[in-house]
């Protein structure tokens, strides 16, 4: 018969309990991973730098002289922080597909094999999306003295925590889609029915106050709006809502998305 | 019974029946009408080397992935290490390694950031990790491209750092999947002599898919799986005494003729295998001979062997493993799975 050979105890307990919470080393490795490939391969953040100038000098300056904008502000300065949102948005969609690509060439079963806490999986994925979200987002600052805003360090720097709080909320989103994607060809229809709505009805390119009633209750749902409104308030100085209220429900969502993304990677197949 | 042995060499007292690294009761898994794994038990012993030995689409690679926690079985359970995989899938992970047969790199970063990676998500300790990443580079002979980007990689090469990956960690259990598929002799010799040092100094069990016969000569113990089923189990050596002797070839100028002969004369049951009889006899070697003497027919060739693996699978299924290569409803079924991902 065969010889056996056992040497410590077969079944081996793991001595770290928070790491099965919270592991900070998968986190780190999952940001890494992100932010080494988006460093490296520079087609994104040139992708940043092209739509923001289409967007805002082409579409902008085109529109500028048919939307109502509230007053004491340009069309330009007020499609700003909508340029802000956007880029988060792209960002996140951006995170979401990487999720689809690894799954298709397999990268993903290392990570879903791995004694990673789900918690921890979608917290780091977020992480680097929100994290790789603000910093095109922040791209946008270097067109604020072509529009005529002239934010102040201060400005830019609390710009940057909440593009991260939307990002993380967004891409969490992001996740939760592509965790039960198998394919590239739904995609089309999550932008069609995701990702253009939610960027179209937030008060990013028009004002909402001149909005049937309808789309201003739909906008009042979406939670970008509140990023928006928020942003918006702190470059231009222009809010609809409160810095608080804007704040609570980009937190809120952010929380919502994060956990609802946790469990469905939960679940196995 | 079975003899345990503590890493010091001594018979080691009250562990007569250690917890299983394995142990699969009923497992079941189907996808839609199809069945993948059917009614699956058995059970493996810390520190064996285990493997399943069967052609593609008999649901090797589904029973990994259930053990694996990448896959749901629909029926059954299975518990790695001691823990169960549906209601443990993190203890279970935390037990194990994997080497999977499908490419599971990241080829945009570099080779040793692959590796680096996997040390940080597997909490390889801080300090052995350059050693161990130097280590397993040089096992599969690529410490020289260390810094390029995998995308520059050949296929051989990727399969090769894909191994290296997988032995940065010592897990109770390791599970191989087709592991050293299109590898070189050379590699394939270094990684299983790194296997069978993690083993000795790791008591690590190992779990192995393969469909190459010498690969499995590795195994202390063989399950034989065949359309979903698992249809033998046990050491190769008594699988192969299971054919009771020689297996003899014999081509001859009538085959049909001979066939006859053998049936009628000696009671054999002779099968045609690529133009030639083969059939089984205690005695290969005086059998021959003796037949000539009494029938003098035309023979061309006359092989005479110790049974193989092979031949074990093909008395129990009546095909050759290696003619089993991916068939065209496997491979339909294959993509099908992976296009519905029910397979990732």
């Amino acid at each position: 018969m065969a010889e056996i050979l056992t040497t410590s105890a077969p079944v081996r307990q793991s001595r770290f309990t928070l790491r099965r919470v919270l592991d900070l080393e998968a986190i780190s490795m999952l940001c890494q991973r992100d932010l080494i490939r988006f460093l490296r391969e520079r087609t994104q953040l040139y992708g940043a730098l092209a739509r923001t100038v289409v967007w805002l000098f082409i579409l902008g300056v085109g529109l500028r002289g048919s939307v109502q904008v509230p007053h004491g502000l340009s069309y330009l300065a007020f499609v700003f922080p909508g340029m802000m949102a956007m880029a988060i948005i792209f960002s996140s969609l951006q995170s979401a597909i990487s999720i689809i690509f690894d799954r298709e060439f397999g990268f993903l079963k290392e990570i879903l094999v791995a004694p990673i806490p789900r918690t921890s999986i979608v917290l780091g994925k977020a992480l680097a999306g929100a994290t790789i979200s603000a910093l095109q987002g922040t791209i946008v600052f270097i067109f604020a003295p072509f529009v005529g805003v002239w934010p102040s360090p201060w400005v830019i720097l609390i710009s940057i925590g909440v593009m991260l709080l939307i990002g993380l909320g967004l891409t969490s989103l992001g996740i939760l889609i592509a965790a039960r994607m198998r394919s590239f060809e739904g995609f089309g229809t999550i932008n069609n029915f995701i990702i253009l709505p939610i960027y179209f009805i937030s008060g990013a390119q028009f004002p909402l106050t001149h909005a049937p009633g309808w789309l201003q209750v739909i906008a009042s749902l979406n939670p970008l709006t509140y990023g928006v409104d928020l942003l918006r308030g702190l470059v231009d100085g222009f809010w609809t809502y409160n810095a608080a209220l804007d704040l609570a429900v980009i937190i809120g969502f952010a929380v919502l998305m994060m956990s609802a993304a946790t469990w469905m990677f939960s679940k196995q197949e | 019974m079975i003899e345990i042995r503590t890493q010091d060499g001594r018979v080691s007292p009250g562990v007569a029946d250690p917890t299983p690294a394995i142990e699969v009761h009923e497992l079941v898994r189907r996808f839609d009408q199809f069945t993948a794994v059917d009614r699956l038990s058995f059970s493996v012993q810390p520190g064996e080397v285990f493997g399943f030995l069967g052609p593609n689409g008999a649901g090797k690679s589904t029973t990994i992935k259930m053990l694996c926690t990448l896959l749901r079985p629909t029926e059954g359970n299975a518990r790695v290490n001691g823990y169960d995989v549906m209601q443990q899938p993190a203890r279970v992970r935390e037990s194990i390694g994997i080497i999977f047969q499908d490419y599971s790199l990241d080829d945009r970063i570099t080779a040793e950031e692959n590796l680096r990676f996997h040390c940080m998500i597997y909490h390889v300790p801080a300090n052995e990790r350059k050693a161990r990443i130097k280590d397993v580079l040089e096992m599969v002979n690529l410490a020289d491209r260390a810094g390029e980007r995998v995308r520059q990689f050949s296929g051989g090469m990727k399969r090769r750092l894909e191994i290296a990956r997988g032995l940065l960690h010592h897990p109770a259990v390791l599970f191989l999947d087709e592991p050293t598929v299109g590898l070189d002799p050379q590699t394939r010799q270094n990684i299983w002599e790194h296997l069978h040092a993690l083993r000795k100094r790791e008591g690590i069990t190992i779990f192995m898919t393969t469909h190459y016969m010498d690969e499995a000569e590795n195994c202390d113990r063989i399950g034989i799986m065949d359309h979903a089923r698992l249809i033998a189990l046990d050491t190769p050596a008594a699988l192969k005494e299971g054919i009771g002797g020689d297996v003899v070839r014999l081509r001859a100028e009538d085959n049909a003729a001979l066939a006859d002969l053998l049936r009628q004369e000696y009671d054999l049951a002779p099968t045609e295998e690529q133009g030639r009889l083969r059939f089984e006899v205690e005695q290969g070697d005086t059998f021959v001979p003796e037949l000539l003497r009494r029938f003098p027919v035309a023979v061309q060739s006359v092989d005479i062997s110790r049974p193989t693996l092979n031949d074990v699978f093909l008395q129990l299924t009546g095909r050759a493993i290696r003619e089993e290569e991916a068939s065209n409803s496997d491979r339909l079924r294959t993509a099908l799975r992976r296009r519905g991902g029910r397979g990732a």
